[in-house]
């Protein structure tokens, strides 16, 4: 696993038919380089939830991948609303989705935090109407 | 211990997506949650899960958290898109008659020993 993978995926906004898709390719190619499953479900946990946020909240965007030797590193951005106050948006429960994406499902305000307890380092930068930019780096070894 | 197979025997299971290679996981929990992203966070490797939802997402989860396999309780109705996807995805779709805490229970007692 000398080389560097790099991939680049579209994250259409609310089409649910391919929400998850990039995560799901992800989580592929993870697993047939030979990182360990915990690791790889760690991974696209945090990568789903952060393509899902940007499919629901941030009008679409895209997602950027790259993998070394040693880790992986994901960022996910958008051109959406942004978050105005991040701190409260990490807090477990809170969450602005509409009735129409909680019948789906979603919406229990624990996406953010997913993210951060399943990645070893997560960063946001977010600003109102420019849109947002979640970066989650996950390494392959302790 | 038991398989997802003898599971589905014992209790009357639909198999939705017939995914033989994968009947015969074992089931090593259950979990019943409608809260995706809580669903996310809790569900273990090997778990059953249980929820009334019945879109793509639910296919998506499953197959991200590597749950055994995907219950929908009390014969809802499953639309043929997450039929296809959860046979694409090699996730195995149940479906059941009785409800998630009824469904909860008997899962419990079958696997608990
Ligand atoms: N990319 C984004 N653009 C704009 N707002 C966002 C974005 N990501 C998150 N948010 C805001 O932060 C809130 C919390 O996000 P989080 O992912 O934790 O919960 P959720 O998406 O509402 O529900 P869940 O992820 O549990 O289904 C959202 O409801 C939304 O207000
Ligand atoms: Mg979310």
């Amino acid at each position: 696993m000398a080389s560097v993978v790099v991939r680049d995926y579209i994250i259409p906004a609310n089409d649910f038919t391919i929400a998850g898709e990039a995560s799901s390719n992800v989580r592929k190619i993870l697993s047939q380089l030979g990182v360990a499953p915990d690791i790889v479900k760690r991974t696209s946990i945090a990568m789903y939830e952060a393509e899902i946020n940007a499919v629901i909240h941030g009008n679409g965007g895209q997602a950027h991948v790259e993998i070394d030797e040693n880790k992986i590193v994901i960022t996910i951005s958008d051109q959406g609303p942004g978050i105005e106050d991040l701190e409260l948006a990490m807090q477990e429960g809170y969450s602005t989705a509409p009735d129409s994406i909680r019948e789906m499902g979603f919406g229990a305000g624990m996406g953010l935090s997913n993210m951060k307890k399943n990645s070893d380092i997560l960063d946001i930068k977010t600003a109102v109407n420019e849109g947002t930019t979640v970066n989650i780096t996950v390494f392959f070894k302790k | 211990m038991m398989t997802i197979n003898e599971l589905s025997h014992k209790l009357g299971l639909k198999i939705i997506t017939e995914i033989p290679k994968k009947l015969e996981r074992k089931v090593t929990g259950v979990y019943s949650c409608d809260l995706l992203s809580h669903a996310m966070a809790k569900i273990n490797e090997g778990d059953v899960w249980i929820t009334i939802h019945t879109n793509l997402n639910v296919v998506a989860v499953a197959s991200l958290t590597d749950c055994a396999c995907v219950l929908i309780p009390e014969n809802i109705e499953i639309e043929k898109q997450m039929a296809e996807r959860a046979a694409e995805k090699e996730v195995v779709l149940l479906s059941g008659a009785k409800s998630a805490a009824e469904l909860c229970y008997e899962i419990f007692r079958l696997i608990k020993d």
